[in-house]
């Protein structure tokens, strides 16, 4: 589903190589996750994935279902069936939860060429998914993430990915600022998702949350590369030993 | 003193250009006063420090560039709200398409009418309010308007009225050189609501005078349409009573050039006056130069005023914002409030803000600020991330940007029709 293949990308802005030949490939039905030291690129990763400005691919290629994701537009990767949850979501006074929503729906389905979800239809198809993630309607009144929580954003996050069905999601530290039960909520809904179908790919940093998405497998990322690949273990020994062991293996 | 040689051979040239109406009246003095006033002032060059900004040449200028006429296939603004329908063309009333004028609690009269009675209530307010503001800053082509307007609504308000009174301009000619003068007096206690839309002329002259008693309400909502190459000058001059209350919105998108003036007075204590401005240029098809200039003194206690101006450029659109807060002395507890902003969605538009404070008391809350910025690119990004096209997710910022001058008009109905009107403008511009 997701292909990576030898991909190098470096700042648009300096000379800063950040990733260094990533491999990486993420089959249908499956869950793949991400760990690996603070600044080793994966964030960056996911960026490059999604389209945004301020870096260069320098070498190698990223395909979405055999198509080449590196010459389209964002809205197109999205259409496509890309979706990142992100990290840091982003903050956008005045316009509101809603009608982002709702356009972002609208207008994937008009890039693939399906009729547009009537408001009716939408409100209680966003209903629906909202509260099986707790969230309330007065949240989804609001600006985009304006003064949402910490936990409320990503829950948020979890909400868009469950109304726009994509076919491969990257999670970027969606556990980050979850309280335990918004945790096992999020889970939940990421868990729903889950089908034969679709593709994962979770950053994480703890053991915790893959207690509750099961990953087929993991990798850790370090210095711009995936140094090592492994099953559900490798992540508890992470959890355990850190990744000296693991760096100090490969080097 | 005398005028420079430029500006009096410009101002002859004008006055050469225009006749006074015939008939008898009061207005004649008032009339021949102001041509009187205007020739000691001359009309104004880009010399002139209250023109740095935007260049009046063709608002000045003898004959009217012409402008083509433009044929919209849109619902008429305001369309769904029950109102009074008084409609001008070219400058001209037209009774055929306007509704009959009774409505319970105010009296409206043609200007040519009341001119030509001898006693009338107008007699008090013509020209009246125009000559106040010509203090501190000259504002020559409103002085231009009392003396030559051959047309307006004279509008009296005595309690609440139901419905607004909607002055819609239409177009005939494609060199229409239009000048309307209305008048508004609104009683102790009236509550009245005065909507404008459409295209006037190739060039319009438009000025209100409205005087709001104690206790009044004055309500305005205006939008300044898609008539792309219209050149526009406007002034609404206001003098407020005690607690009494003025709000003034307007929608402006396209217009070759169109300056929009308000001079307001707090005279009674615990009187407020809010203005608001949402302005789309887009310098692709014509040009586009939007001025907002703005003059409110506080000369009295307890008052507030509020300015929120929001422009949104491209295409080497230009934005301009004057805007002046004057508290005189003793007009203690003054809370003034100002902020412009513009929203620059490329290199080639500019934005000039000028924002004012003179302060002569010193118990007052006074703030202002004037901001340029581009489109927020990590906001942008996270939209197209979710699929929503780079067109559409600028359409969603900038409705975004413009949300809190919106958010001004009190009237929710009319809130809806302008914000859905703005989405309509913003659809169509983005399907070509
Ligand atoms: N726009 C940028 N300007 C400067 N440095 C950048 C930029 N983007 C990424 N970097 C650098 O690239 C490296 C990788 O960053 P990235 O955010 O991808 O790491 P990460 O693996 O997601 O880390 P974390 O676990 O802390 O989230 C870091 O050293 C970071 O400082
Ligand atoms: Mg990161």
């Amino acid at each position: 589903m997701l292909e990576i293949k030898n991909l190098h990308v470096k700042l648009e802005e300096e000379d800063k190589d950040i990733l260094k030949g990533v491999d990486l490939s993420v089959e249908a039905g499956k869950v793949h996750a991400i760990m690996g030291p603070n600044g080793s690129g994966k964030s960056t990763l996911s960026y490059v994935l999604s389209g945004r400005d301020g870096y260069e691919v320098t070498d190698g290629s990223a395909s979405l279902l055999g198509e080449d994701l590196l010459e389209m537009d964002p809205e197109d990767r999205a259409a496509a069936g890309l979706f990142l949850a992100f990290q840091y979501p982003v903050e956008i006074p005045g316009v509101g939860n809603m009608t982002f929503l709702r356009t972002a729906l609208n207008a994937q389905r008009k890039a693939r060429g399906e009729d547009e979800v009537s408001a009716g239809d939408f409100l209680k198809l966003v209903r629906e998914k909202a509260k099986a993630l707790n969230i309330d309607a007065e949240m989804l009144k609001r600006p985009v993430n304006v003064g949402f929580s910490g936990g409320e954003k990503k829950r948020n996050e979890i909400l868009q990915m469950a109304v726009l069905e994509p076919k491969m999601c990257i999670l970027d530290e969606t556990d980050s600022g979850l309280d335990v039960d918004a945790m096992k909520l999020v889970s939940e809904g990421v868990n729903a998702l889950r089908d034969a179908g679709r593709g994962f790919l979770v950053i994480t940093h703890y053991q915790r949350l893959l207690d509750h998405i099961k990953p087929d497998v993991v990798h850790i990322m370090a210095d711009g590369r995936i140094v090592k690949t492994g099953g559900p273990d490798l992540a508890l020994e992470v959890e355990q030993n850190g990744y000296a062991d693991i760096l100090g293996e490969v080097a | 003193m005398a005028l420079p040689q430029a500006k009096l051979d410009l101002t002859e040239a004008r006055l050469a250009a225009l006749s006074l109406p015939d008939g008898a009246g009061w207005a004649n003095a008032a009339r021949a006063d102001a041509v009187a006033r205007l020739r000691a002032m001359g009309l104004p060059t880009r010399r002139d420090e209250y023109w740095k900004f935007t260049s009046p040449e063709t608002l000045t200028r003898a004959d009217a560039p012409r402008a083509a006429l433009f044929h919209g296939d849109e619902t008429p603004l305001y369309a769904g709200i029950d109102r009074l329908k008084i409609v001008f063309v070219d400058g001209v009333f037209d009774a055929d398409q306007s509704d009959d004028l009774s409505l319970e609690h105010v009296s409206i009269e043609h200007l040519a009418d009341v001119t030509a009675t001898d006693i009338h209530w107008a007699r008090e307010l013509y020209g009246q309010l125009e000559i106040a503001g010509q203090d501190p800053v000259d504002r020559p082509l409103a002085t231009l308007n009392t003396a030559f307007a051959r047309d307006g609504v004279v509008i009296r308000v005595t309690g609440k009225v139901e419905k607004p009174i909607s002055l819609v301009y239409l177009n005939a000619s494609e060199s229409s050189d239009a000048i309307l003068h209305h008048l508004v007096r609104v009683e102790a206690g009236g509550d009245v609501t005065v909507l404008e839309n459409g295209p006037a002329a190739a060039r319009f002259n438009k000025v209100m005078e409205i005087s709001v008693a104690d206790g009044a309400a004055f309500h305005h909502v205006r939008a300044q349409g898609r008539d792309h190459e219209r050149r526009a000058v406007t002034h609404m001059f206001a003098r407020l009573g005690r607690e009494s209350t003025y709000k003034s919105f307007t929608l402006t998108a396209n217009g070759v050039l169109t300056r929009n003036e308000h001079v307001i007075e707090l005279t009674g204590d615990d009187a407020v006056a809010h203005v608001a401005g949402a302005a789309m240029g887009d310098g692709a098809r014509a040009e586009f130069h939007h001025d907002d200039t703005v003059f409110i003194t506080h000369d009295a206690e307890r008052c507030e005023s509020r300015q929120v101006f929001k422009k949104v450029l491209r295409n080497g659109a230009e934005g301009v914002f004057q805007g002046k807060i004057l508290v005189k002395p003793g007009a203690q507890k003054t809370d003034g409030y100002q902020i412009s902003q513009a929203l620059m969605l490329d290199d080639e538009s500019s934005f000039q803000g000028k924002p004012e404070l003179e302060i002569y008391a010193d118990d007052v809350v006074c703030s202002h600020g004037s901001t340029t910025g581009a489109i927020d690119e990590t906001a942008l990004y996270y939209l197209r991330s979710r699929g929503v096209p780079a067109d559409q997710a600028t359409d969603l910022l900038v409705l975004a940007f413009l949300a809190e001058a919106i958010d001004e008009i009190e009237d929710a109905r009319l809130q809806d029709d302008i914000r859905t009107r703005l989405q309509e403008w913003l659809e169509r511009r983005r399907q070509g």
